[in-house]
């Protein structure tokens, strides 16, 4: 396949970036996107040019480090795919191909393609845990049963792999369907009732602290979502943010 | 310097409690003067570093990705064992320890591995309380599911993504610390060298990635939780960052590395496609409780699938050769990873592979399906159905059981598994080798501990299914933060570690001119180049199979290999900033250091054991032959300067509650 790609070159957070043209050929359908960016920095190294530089590790969609804006979509077209699953057979030779970064106030630029989105670790920290020591001295696992309908959609949301698409994604800039995927995990376990109340306060305290915009119920998120998180999440986040407040004591 | 396992003595299910009541203890306050690094945070960085941090210790703590979250850990699918006996099949402890000594081809501690079998238990209580969504059944309870090599269901699993859950349950305490600003985290850094004084591991040089600046980081002790070294071989199933580069390191300050050729290849993971192929992608060992793994049994229908003129579901069943069911009837397509991989190699060596590449093997879930649909429709109540109505039943039980794998293999090869059989082929996974460490899981270098896959110590010469993750989190949640107090309990009067001292000096230095070298170094070929090729030796001569000729060509040419690669390697881009072909660089000049010892740990171990099998020692049928009277020890390898000449030091085996017997799984 013969390509061009547009792609965002930026050399620091504080340096200004833009849109560079790579024409490339010889990628082939079986690579998948990243493969095609090794593929990529491997002509450039080659030519002297500065490889281009992006996040990614487990390249199998379960990390959540890779990220990347391609042609408007977070993590290219096709649902239920992050970028290092997204194949090159998705494309046709001859295509244009823009490729930016995530894009939102919150996660400022580190370099080219690779943005910080330490601000969901900040999320996480607020309250996103729950209040047990790892002595292994709690109660027997099975001690309380969990309907399994509950463990099914805490697990649903639990699948949250952290890459920032929704936020990307929203026009707001909005958080919301990351925090309420592991507000939702522990809102349906019993484990995570005690801590419920201030869980759900400090951890929209943080969100709001990070930058993150509101939630205008749009739902391109859920659609972006490499996983499928549903939106769901944002409305038993929204319930429980209201019961919190309205009943607790802080 | 004789090396001592400290393995408690007495009665092998006693040992541990005993040793922990006899671990001098720190008190809170002096808790409060100790400071530990933790370098990782998988399972076994993340759970050491919360629980120290509980504890009451000062923790640093280290990874090279932006977040702990991204750690390997998290790819892990299948589950997690553990001996509770909840489906009362005749579980125990003692059964678990003896799966796991007979899985790793006896060639593990006994007292590890009891330790590790005991308290597995409390990891999934652990696990539980931390709101850990495992998979249940309808009653509410844990579900389970079983592995390779046992013929229980011990297995505990979250679908397919087990280490996910897992390791967030580890992040989530982590965090907890972290907010309580107990752990100091260092995200986006990465270890460049271990700082050594006085004999004692007191730091380590870290490279903050963003910057690009060195920073020294002193400690009472250096936790070193940094994973496997699969990626020697340029395409596994391990992340693409994972490297060797800390474990390393330490290796070249005095670590011993235990039994570096152990390496497990997987069975089932998706083919290789292409040269431009950056990694491989595990299919979960869980998908053989199902699936049935065959090749064609005639050569010519196999060619004919190769041409591209035949279909898979075109062969008649008794034109398949089963060959697992075929040659191991006891435990059928459960048998252990070792056995499974040869098996493939065997037929697609034979020329029975049905890829274009003839290095492929059928995982075929048509019979599951249909077995599935046909209890789901006795359970509906349906008389008389179709064949076509059970198999869409089949498919919605066979989809909740594996529906992300299905749709992860989809993705990757634009093949449907519902309506063909996967096609899949062994890659390296896993790293039963590793740094060697005592009982106390403490290196040769005092002061400097491995946990997780980064040591050697429980997995013998072959890893179970989903021993993995058990073996992390019992390192992390409940070994370490204990047996660190006898190391740390003689230094309650030490004070701060000075990072001033001439130690530090040097080390920071030696990690200043190896980057200055990289980027002036003006060469023609970029890292990958040299990764690429070191992977091809190590797959072709270092792989499934060995043999002395192979092996003595394979440290030659990783020794020319070496030196080429310091001649020539490119890397474009300054050292102060985000350069990440520079850190690349780095790993990759630790990994052509290693596989030059594996190719010399696997010509020095004159036996097939495990995933180690030397084509010399073999059984007519093609079994691998053991050999207890010579090799029932662990090589513990000391860097002496050049990799291939490292100085043995062996461990003795010694097995006073099993008996050594040839695996068998027939």
């Amino acid at each position: 396949m013969d390509l061009t790609l547009k792609i965002w070159r930026q050399n620091g957070p504080q340096e200004k970036g833009e849109m560079k043209t790579y024409p490339i050929s010889g990628v082939e359908e079986d690579m998948s996107f990243l493969e095609m960016l090794d593929f990529l920095n491997d002509k450039l190294i080659n030519e002297g040019i500065e490889p281009v530089v992006f996040d990614h590790d487990c390249r199998e969609g379960i990390c959540g480090m890779c990220s990347l804006f391609i042609n408007g979509e977070a993590h290219g077209p096709g649902r239920k795919v992050t970028t290092c699953q997204l194949h090159m057979r998705e494309f046709k030779s001859g295509d244009t191909i823009y490729i930016e970064p995530f894009r939102a106030k919150a996660f400022p630029i580190i370099k080219d393609l690779m943005v910080d989105r330490s601000a969901f670790d900040r999320i996480q920290r607020a309250g996103g845990y729950i209040s047990v020591n790892t002595s292994g001295n709690t109660i027997d696992a099975n001690a309380i049963p969990v309907p399994k309908e509950n463990a099914d959609k805490a697990f649903d949301a639990a699948t949250c792999i952290g890459c920032g698409a929704c936020v990307a994604t929203c026009k707001n800039s909005s958080a919301m369907l990351f925090a309420s995927a592991k507000i939702s995990q522990f809102s349906l376990l019993p484990q995570g009732q005690p801590e419920a109340k201030e869980r759900v306060l400090n951890m929209v305290h943080q969100m709001d602290l990070e930058g993150f915009g509101n939630c205008t119920n749009t739902g391109a998120c859920e659609v972006e979502c490499p996983k499928g998180i549903s939106l769901e999440n944002i409305a038993r986040m929204n319930r429980d943010y209201l019961f919190a407040s309205l009943s607790s004591n802080k | 310097m004789a090396l001592d396992s400290k393995v408690p003595a007495g009665p092998l299910a006693d040992k541990w409690t005993t040793h922990k009541g006899e671990i001098p203890l720190v008190s809170p306050a002096n808790k409060r003067l100790l400071d530990i690094i933790v370098v990782g945070t998988g399972l076994a960085g993340s759970s050491a570093a919360a629980s120290l941090a509980e504890m009451g210790y000062n923790v640093k703590a280290f990874c090279f990705q932006d977040s702990p979250r991204r750690a390997h850990s998290i790819a892990a699918q299948g589950g997690i064992n553990a001996a509770k006996n909840y489906q009362n099949d005749g579980d125990s402890v003692h059964r678990l320890f003896y799966d796991t000594i007979k899985g790793g081809d006896y060639r593990s501690r006994e007292g590890n591995v009891h330790r590790l079998a005991e308290v597995s238990r409390n990891i999934i209580d652990q696990c539980v309380a931390q709101g850990v969504p495992f998979a249940r059944d309808y009653g509410g309870l844990l579900d389970n599911r079983s592995f390779g090599g046992v013929q229980v269901s011990r297995t505990f699993y979250a679908k397919g993504q087990t280490g996910q859950q897992l390791l967030l349950g580890a992040y989530s305490a982590l965090n907890r610390q972290i907010a309580k600003g107990r752990v100091k985290m260092y995200a986006r850094h990465e270890m460049q060298e271990l700082v050594v004084v006085d004999g004692k591991a007191r730091g380590i040089i870290a490279k903050n990635l963003v910057t690009g600046e060195f920073e020294r980081h002193s400690a009472h002790a250096v936790l070193l939780c940094t994973g496997g070294y699969g990626n020697v071989f340029f395409l596994s199933t391990n992340a693409m960052g994972s490297n060797v580069t800390a474990a390393w390191k330490a290796h070249r300050k005095g670590a011993y590395m235990a039994n570096p050729c152990f390496t497990q290849i997987h069975p089932t993971c998706i083919p290789v496609s292409g040269e431009n192929q950056s990694k491989l992608t595990l299919m979960s060992e869980s998908l053989r409780n199902d699936g049935r793994i065959w090749v064609p049994a005639k050569k010519e229908d196999a060619e004919a699938i190769r041409a591209g003129k035949l279909h898979p579901n075109d062969i008649a069943e008794e034109h398949r050769d089963y060959y697992l069911e075929r040659r191991y009837p006891a435990f059928g397509n459960l048998v252990p990873r070792d056995v499974a991989s040869r098996a493939a190699k065997e037929r697609c060596d034979a020329g029975y592979g049905i890829n274009k590449t003839g290095e492929a093997v059928y995982l075929d879930f048509a019979a599951a399906i249909m077995r599935y649909g046909a209890e789901e429709a006795h359970v509906k109540g349906l008389k008389n159905p179709t064949d076509a109505e059970v198999k869409a039943l089949g498919e919605k039980v066979v989809e909740a059981k594996y529906g992300n794998l299905f749709q992860m293999y989809e993705k990757i090869t634009a093949s449907n598994p519902y309506k063909e059989p996967m096609m899949i082929y062994p890659a390296v996974h896993y790293t039963m080798g590793g740094l060697w460490v005592d009982y106390n899981l403490m290196t040769t270098v005092p002061g400097c501990f491995a946990l997780g896959e980064a040591n050697f110590s429980d997995h013998g010469a072959n890893r179970l299914g989903a021993s993995a993750l058990m073996q992390g989190l019992a390192d992390g949640y409940f070994v370490a933060p204990y047996t660190v107090g006898e190391f740390l309990s003689k230094d309650i009067r030490t004070g701060k570690i000075s990072t001033d001292s001439p130690e530090f000096e040097a080390a920071e230095q030696a990690v200043r001119e190896r980057t200055e070298k990289f980027i002036n170094n003006n060469g023609t070929k970029s890292v990958d180049f040299f990764h690429k090729r070191l992977g091809k030796i190590m797959w072709n001569e270092v792989g499934m199979a060995r043999n002395e000729k192979g092996l003595k060509q394979a440290i030659a040419d990783i020794q020319a290999l070496r030196e080429e690669f310091y001649a020539d390697v490119r890397v474009l881009g300054a050292a102060n900033g985000m350069n990440p072909e520079l850190d690349k660089a780095g790993r990759v000049a630790d990994l052509i250091e290693l596989g030059e010892l594996m190719a010399k740990d696997a010509l020095e171990r004159n036996e097939s054991c495990g995933g180690h099998f030397r084509e010399e020692y073999q059984s007519p049928e093609g079994e691998a032959l053991r050999d207890d009277e010579n090799f029932a020890f662990v090589s513990a390898w000391e860097f002496t300067g050049v990799p291939s000449e490292a100085k043995l030091h062996k461990e003795e085996l010694t097995f006073e509650n099993v008996e050594l017997k040839t695996r068998s799984y027939k």
